[in-house]
C-alpha cells in the first residue's frame, strides 16, 4: 500500500498522520530533531513514504533534499515498505568466523530472497546487520526483538516456522 | 529496610536473555511464591555477569554459588535443595576443566580470577534499574566529592595524573581532553559533553553491556566531567541496534532527575546539569567523533577535517567533549580512590585496565577487564580457557575493522597501547576475536575490507573508491582469479589511502590487509599461485576429489549430485568433473565409504 493511498483508505491511516502531526509538534524548535522525528515516523509507518518526508521537510523547515539526504544515508531508514518481520544475520567478525555465511545462504534458500528483498507474503524482510553485540553466542540472528545465538542452519527453518504461524 | 537471607541474582546481559534467562526468572518468581520464600529471599535480574557462553547464570548469594546453563526445568531442584535445605545442587555447577570438580564461586573460576574489575565494577551485580543499589556500591559519591570539595581544575588535575586513556580506541589522554574543552572559548561559554555509544566494531559490546548493566556509572561521569569543563547539557549517542541499552539509560536519567542527581541545581551545590539520549541510525562511521556530532545535529554522518577539534568547535560549533562509555565507567572510581591508586595499576604509558570483549574459536566467551600489559596468552589460554576441539591458535583479531592480525609470536607481549601499535594492530575498543587453523586470512581481509568500504560515508575519493578497488582484488583472489602484481598493488592503494583519507575510517581501514599480507603472505601466494585456500575455507578453490581406492562404485554420489558432475560406471571408482563441480559438498556428506575428500 502506497502512503497516498492509505491516506484515502479509512482503514485507521489517518490515525497515523494524526500522530505524526503530534510527533512534528513535540519537536518543532528543538535542535538536531531529524533523526528523532524520522525515527518515530518509520516506528508509525513501517517506512519512510515521499510524503511523510515531504511533512516532515515542511514542519521542521528544511529542504526536501535533506531530509531524502539523512534518510538514504542511515541504514535504519527504510524508503521501502518492509516486511512484518525483519529478519537480521549479524555479519560481525565473531558470526562471520563462526559460521554466519552459511546461515544467511540457508535463510535466502528458505525464504527464497536476497539480502534486502521482502517475501511475496509481506512476512519477511532479509537484512545483514552489523554486530548486534551478542558475540558470545555467535552465529546470532535476530527476528524483530528476538536474538537467536548459536545457530546452525539446520535450525533456520524451524525457527522462521514459528513467525509464520 | 527489609532484610533478605539468600539473594538469588539472574544475569540479564544480552547474552543470556537470548538464551532465555527470562523463562527462567519467571519460573523463580513462580517457585519461590509456590514455596512461600518470597519474603526471605531476593530475585535480581542484574546487568551482564560476563561470561556470555555459560548462560543462563544465577550467582546464589551469600556464599555466592555460581549456577551456568540454568533452564525453568532446573529452577524447582535449585530452590527446593539449595535455597531450603542449603544443599549445593552440583550438576549446575561449573566444573574446573581440567579437573571435573565443580567449583563453587566465580573467583574460582580462571575466568574471573584474573580479572581486575574497574569500568565492570558493578555488572552483574546490582539491579541496574534500582538507583538505591548503584548508591549503595558509593554511587554518586565521587559526583558529590566533585562538586562539595574539588574545584574543576582539581578534578582534571586528578584525571590528568591518573594517567587514564581514551577507551574508544585511539588512547588520547583523558585529562588532558577536559583540559583542552575547558580552555576552549572561556569558561563561561555554552559547552556540551558527550558520550560516545556507537560501538560499532564487529566483536566488541563492553559499552553496551557497561550501558546495560551500570547506566547511572556513566550518568555520574558526564555530571563529573560537565562540572569539570564547564558545561550545562550532555548527549549520550547511542547505536539503534542496542535498544535495552537506550530503554536501561532513559529510565536512569528519569531516575537521577527524580533523586536530583540531574537537573537544577544538583545536590544543592547550585551546579546544573541534564542529559538527553540520540539514538543513532545504523551507520559505523558515526563513531568517528566528527561524523557523530554532525550526526546529533540531525545531519548525513559525514566526518570533517580536523582541526579544529570537537575540543574547540564541536556540536554546534561550540567546545565539546566526547568520550567512551568505558572512559567514563573509570571515572568515579579514579576520583573516589585517587589518581595515584589508578596509576599504579597497568604499564607506564597505559594506565588502568581494559575490558576486552573476547569471541570467536575460543572456550570461554565474554567479557574481561584485566590490568594493562596482561599478555595476550594469559587472555586467551588462562581467561579464555584455549581454543576450543584440540584446533590451534592461529590469530587474534584486534581493533577491529582499523585493527590487525596478531600471532603465535605476539602472544607472549603484554597488551597496552603501544605494543599492539607496535605488532601492526591497535587496541581499537577492544574487541578480540580468535582465529583457529580452519580461518582463512584472505577471507577474513576480504571480510573487513567489505565492512569498510560497505560503511565508507562517500565523501573522500580515496576510501570511497580506493576501499572499491581494494576490495575487487581480494575478492578476485578469494575467488581463484588472483594475478601475479595484486598483492604490490594492494600494498600501494593501502599506502595511498592511508595517508589521504579525510577520516580514521578509510584511514585505518587497509590495516586488516597490511596485517595479514604481513603475517600470512605465503597464504595469499598460495591463493594466487597454486589457486589453493590453505584453510580449506574459499569454496571457489575447495576440490572435491574421489578416492578410487576407496571408492566401492556404488554411484550414490552421482545420484545426488545436482549438477551432474559426477560420472562413471556402477563397480568402478567414479570421476568427479571439476570444471562442472559448483562444491556443494553434498557427495562427500553422502558417501558411506568415506571415498570422498575436500582438498
Amino acid at each position: 500500500m502506497t502512503a497516498s493511498s492509505c491516506r484515502a483508505s479509512a482503514h485507521g491511516c489517518d490515525g497515523k498522520y494524526r500522530k505524526l502531526e503530534e510527533i512534528l509538534q513535540e519537536y518543532k524548535g528543538v535542535p538536531g530533531a531529524l533523526i528523532p522525528v524520522l525515527h518515530q515516523a518509520q516506528l508509525l509507518f513501517g517506512y519512510l513514504p515521499h510524503d511523510v518526508q515531504v511533512r516532515i521537510a515542511e514542519e521542521l523547515d528544511l529542504p526536501l533534499s535533506e531530509v531524502y539526504g539523512v534518510s538514504s544515508f542511515y541504514s535504519f531508514f527504510s524508503l521501502k515498505p518492509r516486511g512484518k518481520y525483519t529478519v537480521s544475520v549479524c555479519m560481525g567478525t565473531a558470526c562471520y568466523v563462526k559460521g554466519a555465511p552459511a546461515l544467511l545462504e540457508k535463510i535466502r534458500e528458505t525464504l527464497q530472497i536476497e539480502d534486502g528483498e521482502t517475501t511475496e507474503d509481506g512476512l519477511f524482510t532479509l537484512d545483514t546487520t552489523r554486530c548486534v553485540g551478542a558475540c558470545g553466542l555467535a552465529p546470532v540472528l535476530t527476528i524483530g526483538d528476538d536474538v537467536y545465538g548459536r545457530l546452525t542452519p539446520e535450525k533456520v527453518p524451524e525457527i522462521l516456522e514459528r513467525y509464520r504461524q | 529496610m527489609k532484610l533478605f537471607r539468600a539473594h538469588v541474582l539472574i544475569c540479564g546481559g544480552a547474552g543470556c536473555i537470548s538464551s532465555g534467562c527470562h523463562a527462567v526468572k519467571e519460573e523463580f518468581i513462580r517457585e519461590l511464591q509456590a514455596k512461600g520464600l518470597h519474603d526471605e529471599i531476593q530475585l535480581i535480574e542484574t546487568g551482564c555477569v560476563g561470561s556470555c557462553d555459560l548462560g543462563p547464570i544465577v550467582i546464589i548469594y551469600p556464599e555466592g554459588v555460581f549456577y551456568q546453563h540454568v533452564t525453568p526445568e532446573d529452577v524447582r531442584e535449585i530452590v527446593s535443595e539449595h535455597l531450603l535445605k542449603g544443599r549445593y545442587v552440583k550438576r549446575k555447577m561449573y566444573r574446573h576443566p581440567s579437573s571435573g570438580e565443580p567449583v563453587v564461586t566465580s573467583r574460582e573460576m580462571d575466568f574471573f580470577r584474573h580479572q581486575t574489575r574497574i569500568a565492570l565494577r558493578n555488572l552483574g551485580l546490582i539491579d541496574p534499574e534500582r538507583i538505591e543499589e548503584y548508591i549503595a556500591r558509593d554511587g554518586y559519591f565521587a559526583l558529590g566529592k566533585v562538586l562539595n570539595e574539588m574545584t574543576p581544575e582539581e578534578v582534571i588535575r586528578e584525571i590528568k595524573d591518573s594517567g587514564l586513556r581514551g577507551r574508544g580506541g585511539a588512547g588520547f589522554p583523558t585529562g588532558l581532553k577536559w583540559e583542552l574543552t575547558r580552555e576552549a572559548g572561556g569558561a563561561r561559554g555554552e559547552k556540551y559533553v558527550v558520550c560516545n555509544a556507537d560501538e560499532g566494531d564487529p566483536g566488541a559490546f563492553m559499552d553496551r553491556s557497561i550501558l546495560e548493566g551500570d547506566p547511572h556509572s556513566i550518568i555520574e561521569a558526564m555530571a563529573i566531567a560537565a562540572y569539570a569543563i564547564g558545561a550545562g547539557q550532555g548527549y549520550i549517542y547511542v547505536r539503534a541496534e542496542y535498544p535495552l541499552a537506550v530503554a536501561r539509560m532513559k529510565q536512569a536519567i528519569t531516575k537521577a532527575r527524580e533523586y536530583g542527581l540531574l537537573g537544577k541545581n544538583i545536590m544543592g551545590t547550585g551546579f546544573s546539569f541534564d542529559l538527553e539520549i540520540r539514538v543513532g541510525a545504523g551507520a559505523f562511521v558515526c563513531g568517528e567523533e566528527t561524523a557523530l556530532i554532525a550526526s546529533i545535529e540531525g545531519k548525513r554522518g559525514e566526518p570533517r577535517m580536523k582541526p579544529p577539534f570537537p575540543a574547540t568547535a564541536g556540536l554546534w560549533g561550540k567546545p565539546t567533549l566526547i568520550n567512551n562509555v568505558e572512559t567514563y565507567a573509570n571515572i568515579p572510581v579514579v576520583i573516589l580512590k585517587g589518581a595515584q591508586w589508578f596509576s599504579r595499576i597497568g604499564t607506564e604509558k597505559s594506565k588502568g585496565t581494559k575490558v576486552f570483549a573476547i569471541a570467536g574459536n575460543i572456550n570461554n566467551t565474554g567479557l574481561v577487564e584485566v590490568p594493562m600489559g596482561t599478555t595476550l596468552r594469559k587472555i586467551i589460554f588462562d581467561l579464555g580457557g584455549g581454543i576450543p576441539n584440540g584446533k590451534r591458535f592461529k590469530a587474534a583479531q584486534t581493533g577491529g575493522p582499523s585493527g590487525g592480525c596478531l600471532t603465535e609470536k605476539d602472544l607472549d607481549t603484554p597488551v597496552d597501547y603501544e605494543s599492539l601499535k607496535a605488532a601492526g594492530s591497535m587496541m581499537g575498543s577492544g574487541g578480540l576475536i580468535v582465529m583457529d587453523e580452519d580461518t582463512c586470512m584472505v577471507d577474513v581481509a576480504r571480510f573487513f575490507l567489505e565492512f569498510t568500504q560497505d560503511e565508507s560515508c562517500g565523501k573522500c575519493v580515496p576510501c570511497r573508491i580506493g576501499t572499491k578497488h581494494m576490495l575487487e582484488i581480494l575478492t578476485r583472489i578469494t575467488e581463484g582469479k588472483g594475478e601475479e602484481g595484486d598483492l604490490e598493488t594492494l600494498e600501494e592503494l593501502a599506502e595511498v589511502i592511508t595517508s589521504s583519507s579525510l577520516c580514521g575510517l578509510g584511514q585505518s581501514a587497509s590495516n586488516p590487509v597490511l596485517s595479514t599480507l604481513r603475517n600470512f603472505r605465503d597464504e595469499y601466494e598460495a591463493h594466487i599461485r597454486e589457486k589453493r585456500c590453505p584453510a580449506g575455507v574459499c569454496t571457489a578453490l575447495k576440490r572435491y576429489e574421489i578416492i578410487s581406492d576407496l571408492c566401492k562404485g556404488c554411484g550414490l554420489c552421482a545420484r545426488v549430485c545436482p549438477v551432474q558432475a559426477i560420472s562413471g560406471v556402477l563397480k568402478e571408482p567414479y570421476l568427479i568433473d571439476q570444471e562442472t563441480c559448483s562444491k556443494c559438498g553434498l557427495c562427500l556428506s553422502k558417501c558411506p565409504f568415506k571415498a570422498i575428500v575436500m582438498k
